[in-house]
């Protein structure tokens, strides 16, 4: 089966960059090193090609009641020009897919969700459609680029009439970027001040080169998805198929602030309103190597010999030198500080229960 | 990219230098590109024996593990030990400073399974010339490419 390609993959081949398999498309995940692209970005700032991922539009009158009954957050907070973090969730509260939304017109939104989602959330949603709500998929058309690290900003302005310094963390602008339209939203996956940039595949790599060529003399580097993992990792930020999935519910992965379990009505709310008030049977916790090792996705984590849980994704983390992971444990074994153990290819390797984000700028 | 002379080399991209009844081994420069940066190193103890064909240890990237398949049968006389501390030495020097194992050969014959500096240069190509034509099939089934099925995982 074909692999699926993003407007910039001859761009990116022309760049140097190992080409990966992932969720279906075929991606840069390294130019120069996982290793270096991280730091830069840390550093400097770094650019993304992340149009795999999906976009889907939701509009008509009843298109607020709709994103409510469909998703944990509450909709109604967002203004227009305003961008949220949210769920689909399933009726038994499971995540279908953790994605942005953001309100573009009174009665239009437009929703970012993942590459490896995109199929499964458009049939979810358009199932659910009212006779007063048009849902449409609109991956085919748009490309992303995520600009993100402390020099973003300052790049970004070089290239925009868009006053930056005002638009504040979860807001977004339609605005030309490089004489290129884009709709702007200072959001991203690394934990940096930052912004996604949506525009027309076909003006894709006129963007790219736009802010590659700005960007430069100021630190920018092209970024693969190795770092992209890496830096989201560091902030703990879940990875739908890894923290999240349909079997997964917001509590469970401690997302708590994402739920707003008030509103009067949405997928899910029964379960979650028990599991609130019952408490979860498991947790996902960050995990601290104490010995040499890296604990890896599926790992396993053991207490006293006895299974507890399992890693879900793990790395050395780049900034902090460390092998960090993220697990989901059963509740009785996540106190922050618990000493536990990670069998890494048939050896146990300690680990601590730490606080998370594991870094913090 | 460079296939020192004298070494004999693997399928699994790892190179031996042979010296007497003893085997020094590491993995190509050809391995440690593909690899990335290399993060973390796990090598057998001296004493353990290993086994052709058999992972006798593993190197990890930011990214992923890969196991490291013995080239040869041996006992281990020695382990690389700045290996555990500076793992990206594999990166920087894979056929000098960047050397895991020294094993005692317990089967001189497992040399003859091996390549020359030449036929692994020739091996080496012929893997990256297979990557290419991959691209190329890829390129004719463009057109009929649509809604493909996704995998698990991704944001």
């Amino acid at each position: 089966m074909a692999l699926k390609r993003t407007p910039l993959y001859d761009a990116h081949r022309r760049a140097g960059a190992k080409m990966v398999e992932f969720a279906g498309w075929e991606m840069p995940v390294q130019y120069r090193g996982v290793i270096k692209e991280h730091l830069a970005v840390r550093g400097k700032a770094g650019l993304f090609d992340v149009s795999h991922m999906g976009e889907i539009e939701v509009r008509g009158a009843g298109a607020l009641e709709f994103c409510q009954r469909l998703t944990a957050n509450d909709v109604a907070r967002l203004q227009i020009f305003q961008a949220q973090y949210n769920f689909l969730l399933n009726p038994q509260g499971g995540v279908i897919d953790d994605v942005i939304i953001y309100r573009v017109k009174p009665e239009a939104y437009f929703i970012c969700v993942n590459a490896s989602n995109i199929d499964k959330d458009f049939a979810w949603l358009a199932s659910h459609a009212t006779a007063d709500v048009e849902v449409e998929n609109q991956s085919a058309m748009y490309a992303q680029l995520a600009l993100q690290g402390p020099a973003a900003e300052a790049i970004l302005q070089l290239l925009t009439a868009q006053p930056l310094a005002a638009l504040k963390s979860f807001h977004f602008a339609f605005a030309d970027v490089a004489a290129i339209r884009c709709m702007v939203a200072r959001t991203g996956y690394t934990g940096e001040a930052g912004f996604e940039l949506y525009c027309h595949g076909d003006a894709a790599e006129g963007l790219w080169n736009g802010l590659m060529q700005a960007g430069e003399p100021h630190g920018l580097v092209a970024v693969g998805l190795g770092a992209r993992d890496t830096l989201r990792l560091e902030k703990a930020y879940p990875l739908y198929g890894h923290e999240l999935d349909d079997m997964t519910t917001p509590l469970e992965a401690g997302l708590d602030w994402v739920v707003k379990l008030a509103k009067p009505e949405f997928f899910g709310r029964d379960i979650l309103l028990r599991q609130k008030q019952r408490g979860v049977a498991r947790k996902l916790v960050g995990l601290e190597a104490l010995a040499p090792g890296i604990p890896r996705a599926e790992y396993g984590v053991f207490k006293d010999g006895v299974k507890v849980g399992a890693v879900t994704s793990g790395t050395k983390s780049p900034s902090l030198d460390k092998s960090i992971a993220l697990a989901y444990v059963e509740s009785g074994a996540a106190a922050l500080d618990n000493r536990l153990d990670v069998e890494i290819r048939g050896r146990m390797i300690p680990v601590k229960i730490v606080s998370l984000p594991f870094y913090r700028r | 990219m460079e296939f020192p002379e004298g070494l004999k080399y693997s399928k699994e991209h790892e190179w031996v230098l042979v010296e007497g009844t003893s085997a020094t081994i590491g993995i190509t420069e050809f391995a440690q590109e593909e690899l990335g940066d290399i993060v973390f190193v796990e090598l057998p103890e001296v004493g353990e024996k290993i086994v052709k064909d058999d992972p006798f240890g593993a190197v990890e990237s930011v990214k992923a593990v890969s196991d490291i398949y013995a080239p040869v049968s041996g006992e281990v006389l020695e382990t690389n030990e700045i290996l555990p501390d500076n793992p990206e030495t594999i990166n920087d020097d894979p056929y000098g400073d960047g050397w895991m194992v020294r094993v005692e050969l317990s089967d001189i014959d497992d040399l003859k399974d091996l390549m020359d500096a030449d036929e692994y240069a020739e091996y080496v190509a012929q893997q990256k010339e297979d990557d290419d034509e991959e691209d190329e099939d890829e390129d004719e089934d463009d057109d009929e490419e649509e809604e493909d099925e996704k995998d698990d995982d991704d944001k």
